[in-house]
């Protein structure tokens, strides 16, 4: 049973402003899986994740989550979105926010119970959040707040957990601790999470599984299966090979193929 | 005694009407206020301020009442914006210009004729500045009823509010129908607000809406303190303003009375700088997390 998908991608395909941005795209997420969603800006990973919110219509195939058509009513997925900028001045604690991934839909005041409360102060602990979990959320580092929209997303108990970049803008440390963090909760909460990022290698340890992104379509696999010279020069459509140094993986292509959308392509350092 | 309260200021009725419309239309103001200026949406507000005085003084030519017409000015500010696109971040700033440089344009011709109607500018000093010691007594159930109204939904949509004021797209996700919400909230916006300019003028109104709010944002700490600190902020300022003013009657040598909305306006102005000052900041949020953590502790 627990070879369920909890995600199935059939075939989607999604056009915007009349260019096609997803080509038949199609891939299974199991439970607890840790999936990386690879791809150049503007490649099309937040239109994916849009989709299988159900916030974006589809021109063909379908999306499965737990076995049920997406809806945006749908409790057993959770997102946390690109940008969520929060101006230092809105009163709102860091703990209240998370809250509201409890209740945000629900209208009139209600009390929240003792067994909430407890809710909130377990998964602050559980994201390492206590010290500022009655900050502002504004006044949060990019870590802080990152973990924050984590236990957010968390708190309503998913299946399935989205992330849209939540590495970018992030200084190499907090991007180490939340890779991290994301790691145990997948775990300890037995969560699929789907994370979309246009630098792979720091998500090269915990991966289970690889959606490499391009041109509208996708390969999908174990990253030994995907993150290779033939798959991905397919993929592009032109040769580009793949190095494997130190643990890291270097995507090159061709010289005067380098403008293309090659992910982190220009990434040389090497630890 | 006599030199903070003048003679007869809680004996006259005039007085007693102003201090209980000031009061109620305080809180609103101050409660909805809180919600404006986290959404950024100060500008909206005064954009809806001059859709008020636009039906203000087409209701003052029409014979009829300046509430009613502040408030279904309000309204169908608040529709037009809608529709034009105040609910799209990028559009937001436009739409909202538009119908303010429309709503400007017809309050002029309105302010015009009723000038020329009743052969006086006191039309237009009420209407844009407002003259609280004159409002009818009878209409204080009517200011109570939208009131209520108001807070109603304030206080119903306020989850899923502040969730959209956050991100659209994590309040789409999570089933919440962005555009039902932010179209309610501008009717409680567009009600606090004609509700404050027959306090304060429709002119100024903004001030009473953003004032408390932007005051009380700035030292409390979460949403709650925030709320109630606004709507205290609010009460003080405008029952003061209006103490200020009935003294303001014996001040002058020529026992003219200075206007209502001066003082008000004023004070909300002194509580925004004093919220200011860092250590203030400071004490306040200090003061408010503490209570916090004792209140816990004995649970």
């Amino acid at each position: 049973m627990s070879d369920k998908p909890v995600l199935e991608v059939d075939s989607i395909c999604v056009t915007l402003g009349g260019r096609r941005i997803l080509d038949h795209v199609t891939f299974d997420v199991r439970a607890g899986e840790f999936t990386g969603l690879i791809g150049s800006n503007g490649v099309g990973k937040t239109t994916l994740l849009r989709a299988i919110l159900g916030l974006q219509r589809l021109d063909e195939g379908h999306i499965l989550v737990s076995g049920s058509p997406i809806s945006p009513r749908n409790r057993s997925l959770g997102y946390v979105p690109q940008r969520i900028v929060v101006d230092p001045d809105v009163p709102m604690r860091a703990r209240d926010f998370v809250a509201l991934g409890l209740d945000a839909h629900r209208y009139g005041v209600t009390r929240r119970t003792p067994r909430q409360r407890d809710l909130v102060d377990q998964i602050l602990h559980d994201v390492d959040a206590e010290r500022f979990a009655d900050n502002r959320l504004g006044g949060l580092s990019g870590g802080e707040q990152q973990r924050i929209f984590i236990a957010h997303a968390l708190i309503g108990q998913p299946k399935l957990l989205l992330l849209d970049e939540p590495l970018a803008n992030l200084d190499p440390k907090s991007v180490q601790e939340v890779v991290a963090l994301l790691h145990r909760v997948a775990r300890d909460y037995g969560v699929a999470i789907v994370l979309s990022a246009h630098e792979m290698n720091a998500l090269l340890p915990v991966m289970d599984r690889v959606v490499y992104l391009t041109g509208g379509r996708a390969a999908s696999g174990t990253t030994d299966e995907v993150i290779r010279s033939e798959v991905l020069s397919q993929l592009y459509g032109h040769h580009v090979d793949v190095l494997k140094l130190h643990g890291r993986v270097l995507v090159v292509a061709e010289p005067g193929q380098e403008n293309q959308d090659i992910p982190e392509h220009a990434t040389l350092t090497v630890n | 005694m006599h030199f903070i309260v003048e003679p007869g200021f809680f004996s006259n009725g005039p007085v007693r009407t102003a201090l209980i419309i000031g009061g109620v239309t305080a809180i609103v103001s101050a409660v909805v206020g809180v919600f404006v200026v986290i959404r950024s949406q100060a500008f909206a507000g005064h954009a809806l301020t001059d859709v008020a005085t636009t039906g203000g003084s087409a209701a003052f030519f029409l014979g009829l009442s300046p509430l009613l017409g502040f408030i279904g000015g309000g309204v169908i500010g608040a529709g037009a914006m809608d529709l034009i696109g105040v609910q799209r971040e990028r559009g937001r700033d436009v739409a909202t210009g538009i119908v303010l440089g429309t709503a400007l344009g017809l309050a002029a011709l309105f302010l015009y004729l009723d000038t020329t109607k009743s052969a006086s500018t006191g039309a237009t000093q009420q209407i844009l500045f407002g003259s609280i010691f004159t409002l009818d007594p009878s209409s204080v159930p009517l200011v109570i009823v939208l009131s209520a109204f108001a807070l109603a939904i304030i206080t119903s949509i306020n989850r899923p509010l502040l969730m959209s004021s956050l991100s659209a797209d994590l309040t789409r996700a999570r089933g919440i129908n962005l555009r039902a919400i932010g179209v309610l909230f501008m009717i409680a916006m567009a009600v606090a607000v004609g509700l404050s300019s027959i306090a304060v003028g429709s002119i100024l109104s903004t001030a009473l809406l953003i004032g408390p709010a932007a005051a009380s944002v700035r030292v409390a700490r979460g949403l709650r303190p925030a709320l109630v600190m606004a709507a205290a902020l609010g009460v003080a300022a405008t029952w003061l303003g209006i103490l200020f003013a009935y003294d303001s009657f014996y001040w002058v040598p020529s026992s003219q009375g200075l206007p209502v909305s001066f003082f008000i306006v004023s004070l909300i102005f002194l509580c925004y700088l004093v919220t200011g000052i860092p250590f203030v900041r400071r004490g306040f949020r200090e003061a408010t997390s503490h209570r916090r953590g004792v209140s816990e502790a004995s649970v």
